[in-house]
């Protein structure tokens, strides 16, 4: 089955969007004029429903067209509700520069329902706490599975009545059997949590229970796409909508099928408009855990960690994963980001000079270059400490410090060029530059170019604080 | 089914009753978007019911619930590429005219990396190991593996291939930087000819940073070792390029052609080089930035290359080599953090290692690195990823019940 009128993003321009528009030029949608709307719906940086003379009846027509015309070749699946509910899927397109990925891969941790009430709280607690701070981003955990590993439903249904009690989280029910998969749903009946999951064997009960709870359902068929497109093929025709595909992840030798898996079901969804693989994908990296024996716990940790990276590169969703450790979140949570960063937005910050706190005559003046992220590295850093500073952003042509100095395109010249053009000297009256570390090697030749005192400063800006309080007199 | 008229035949759809009959003419029948088989059809109708109920059923697509799984089959979505990525050899043994134990082959791909349900990979990707010829500023979490030979360039790259399982290894010529020791190409020579002395695996020479005496270096270097088949690392914009690619060519070595995440200007300085350089030749460097530090960027532009490649750009046709040591540069890698964060040496060799895995997937074919464990687990990822097996699949459901209280 395929869909070909389902534009993949490239093939979509403004005037198509436009053209469906009711062309009344109302401005009720913050924008200039209808082209304008239509240009921001193609970037995907509005809704449509955001006219609202399109949702009168008499443009119902053209509404469902642009609905349609708009569709993301992998469905957007909801889980859970309020402001904690994540979104799955929505993806337009297979490789990032084609476009932008949507909604980041959404991380959940395990739990199950014998675990101690004193552990299940600590990973619950750790689940919805844990954050970091990343060049103005905070990195956050959005789920919890869990998991029947007593296969009793009255234990499933007890321990996710305490979880919702304790979390907004969305949850994610992990168990095979129908019984405690409904007594879970008890326990939390109007949750929209991820059910997991419908096999070949239980699939009628789970698709009965996914409709009568209105939650979006898992269906796994571990390393089969045949079956796994049948089971999915079934379950349309069963009526349920949100479905969630679990091809299998497999560690070691398995990976080759398992990226192949991943890899082939998000290109037949986005290249070839295939309807059976246009839903998010599941990946369990937590599965190195089943191989345990007398593998130590850094090691098992170790590989569920670059699994989950792998998967993140590789198309996956959702993943799921056991290891809580801060070392091994760490790398994925800050992939994620980086993979899900708008590709379309540009390297280069602005060149020039900027100032932090109340700078005076007496402040340090830094440099660094305008590649986006040094910049905003540097100046959170910078900020967080409460300084009073001035700091010169050189143009390097968006490189950082240290291949800005192996490409010469941060050179004595460009840096005393941005001294001179930022007219720094009449704002202090040091004549001192506090130079990025990276950029030692060129410190001689900034002073005898600039005519300005050089102090070389710490490698990495998180040291300027200390920095200053040792090093620092105007 | 007997046909009952009855008065509603004419109010509504008129449809013929006998469904089954109906259906029966097709394979299959299409209810809105889903395709469903005859027989597996749970179907029970009321004679006469049918011309009511069926015209909504048909509508919403709902009410017919398959009782049986609809088997379909799914197709692997293959591509045919027209562009094929070059073969590059690097080292060379004696009766190829150098006196490496081996030599080795980057490139060569016909698919993106490891798409292997589309193509087999020709050649797996290797990894070169760091040396240094001074002390440089190393973070904690490496500096513990190699503190006994930092001063012994020869020493770090033995244990770099003996211990490490370095494929290749780099001998970075730092001090000849004229802002640092500025050791003469002469001096330069020497490190390189004990290293050559100490392991027999094909080495990369690498540079300072300075246009004008790495050109120099490179130069005695590739006169000095002709027939070796060294990369020479890097090759940039800025230098003398014509003449790089001369002695390079002459010395029988290969270019490695680095430019600063731009492909524009990669394509640019390739083409400099081809009125002088086979294609087989050259491998580019497309800049390595860290985790959390533009990987993204680093990532898309390498993928995009590999594309591009693929698809007959064949300016872009080389095989990928990243500086994954970069990966160093984010503070996250070896900056002593809070507890939560700790420990420091698992959470940098991860950072390297996640660093190179993203690369690995865009399509780099050699990986300059650092981190002992972060080598090891890439080279057992490659490998799982060229000879991959078939899994039992049966007992991955099991992860549900996985009892542990770690």
């Amino acid at each position: 089955m395929s869909q070909k009128n389902k534009a993949s993003k490239k093939e979509l321009s403004p005037i198509d969007v436009y053209k469906l528009l009711p062309k009344t030029n109302c401005k009720e949608c913050g924008e200039e004029n209808c082209m304008a709307f239509a240009t921001k719906i193609v970037n995907r940086e509005a809704q449509i429903d955001q006219c609202l003379p399109l949702l009168e009846e008499k443009h119902s027509k053209a509404y469902n067209q642009l609905k349609e015309m708009l569709k993301p070749p992998v469905k957007e699946v909801v889980v859970g509700i309020g402001e904690k509910a994540v979104n799955l899927g929505g993806k337009l397109v297979m490789y990032r520069h084609e476009f932008t990925y949507f909604n980041p891969t959404a991380i959940a941790l395990d739990v199950t329902d014998d675990m101690s009430e004193e552990e299940l709280m600590n990973r619950i607690n750790k689940t919805q706490n844990w954050n970091y701070e990343y060049i103005g981003y905070t990195l956050k955990l959005d789920m919890i599975a869990v998991r029947s590993t007593s296969n009793d439903p009255e234990k499933f249904k007890s321990v996710v009545k305490k979880i919702i009690h304790n979390t907004k989280l969305p949850l994610i029910l992990c168990s095979l059997n129908p019984n405690i998969i409904e007594a879970g749903l008890m326990a939390a009946p109007k949750h929209k949590s991820l059910i997991y999951s419908a096999t070949t064997e239980n699939w009628k009960s789970m698709a009965e229970l996914s409709l009568m709870y209105n939650c979006p359902l898992v269906v796994s068929a571990p390393n089969n796409l045949s079956t796994l497109f049948s089971l999915t093929k079934t379950l349309l025709a069963y009526g349920v909508e949100d479905l969630v595909l679990d091809p299998g992840t497999f560690a070691n030798e398995g990976l080759t099928d398992t990226l192949n898996n991943f890899t082939m079901l998000r290109r037949a969804a986005t290249k070839n408009g295939e309807e059976l693989a246009g839903f998010p994908l599941l990946g369990i990296p937590m599965v190195v855990w089943n191989e345990q024996g007398s593998t130590a716990d850094e090691l098992i940790k170790w590989r569920e960690a670059y699994i989950a990276s792998s998967l993140i590169i590789r198309f996956a969703d959702i993943i799921i994963i056991h290891g809580i450790d801060g070392w091994s979140l760490l790398p994925i949570a800050v992939l994620r980001q980086n993979i899900y960063t708008d590709p379309r937005k540009p390297v280069a910050v602005e060149a020039g000079l900027k100032e932090f706190g109340n700078p005076d005559e007496n402040s340090p003046v830094f440099f660094t270059t305008n590649f986006a992220l040094t910049y905003y590295t540097v100046a959170s850093d910078i900020e967080n400490s409460k300084l009073n500073a001035y700091l010169i952003v050189v143009d390097t042509e968006g490189s950082a410090v240290d291949s800005g100095v192996a490409g010469r395109k941060l050179t004595a010249e460009t840096v005393a060029e941005a001294i001179k053009e930022t007219g720094i000297e009449t704002k202090v009256k040091h004549k001192k530059i506090i130079i990025p570390g990276k950029a030692s090697r060129i410190s001689g030749e900034i002073e005898e170019l600039s005519g300005w005192k050089v102090q070389v400063g710490p490698r990495d800006s998180s040291e300027i604080p200390k920095y200053l309080q040792d090093k620092w007199q105007p | 089914m007997p046909h009952h008229k009855t008065k509603e035949d004419n109010s509504g759809i008129s449809l013929d009753p006998d469904i089954m009959k109906l259906l029966a003419k097709f394979q299959e029948i299409e209810i809105e978007d889903f395709e469903l088989e005859v027989g597996e059809l749970e179907l029970r109708f009321e004679p006469g019911m049918a011309r009511r109920i069926l015209p909504k059923m048909i509508k919403k697509g709902l009410k017919v619930k398959p009782s049986n799984i609809l088997k379909t089959e799914f197709h692997a979505p293959i591509n045919s590429y027209s562009g094929k990525i070059v073969e590059v050899q690097l080292g060379a043994t004696k009766s190829e005219g150098g006196s490496r134990g081996r030599s080795l082959i980057v490139g060569g791909e016909t698919s993106p990396a490891f798409y292997s349900f589309e193509s087999k990979l020709n050649n797996p990707p290797i990894l070169t190991l760091d040396v240094f010829d001074m002390k440089v500023p190393l973070s904690k979490a490496v500096k513990m593996h190699v503190k006994e030979v930092v001063d012994d360039p020869a020493a770090w790259a033995e244990l770099a291939v003996n211990k490490f399982g370095a494929d290749m290894v780099t001998i970075h010529l730092i001090s000849i930087d004229p802002l640092l020791k500025d050791a003469t190409p002469k001096a330069a020579v020497k490190t390189v000819e004990e290293i050559a002395q100490a392991v027999d695996v094909p080495l990369v020479i690498g540079g300072c940073g300075d246009p004008i005496k790495d050109a120099d270096v490179f130069e005695e270097v590739s006169q000095t070792f002709a027939g070796e088949r060294f990369l020479i690392s890097s090759i940039t914009q800025d230098m003398d390029v014509e003449r790089c690619a001369k002695f390079i060519n002459k010395g029988g070595h290969a270019a490695l052609s680095f430019t600063p995440m731009d492909l524009n200007l990669a394509r640019e300085l390739n083409r400099r080089m081809y009125d002088f350089l086979d294609k087989k030749d050259i491998i580019m460097d497309l800049t390595t930035a860290a985790l959390g530090y533009g990987l993204d960027y680093a990532f898309t532009n390498m993928e995009r290359a590999r594309l591009g490649g693929l698809m007959g750009d064949t300016e872009l046709a080389h095989p990928m080599s990243s500086g994954t040591t970069n990966a160093w540069a984010a503070r996250e890698a070896w900056l002593k953090m809070s507890e939560e964060w700790e420990p420091r040496e698992l959470r940098g060799p991860l950072w390297e290692l996640t660093t190179a895995l993203t690369l690995l997937l865009a399509g780099v074919d050699l990986f300059m690195m650092m981190h002992p464990a972060a080598v090891k687990t890439l080279k057992d990822i490659i490998n799982n990823l060229t000879h991959g097996k078939k899994v039992n699949a049966e007992k991955y459901l099991d992860w549900i019940s996985i009892k542990s209280s770690r």
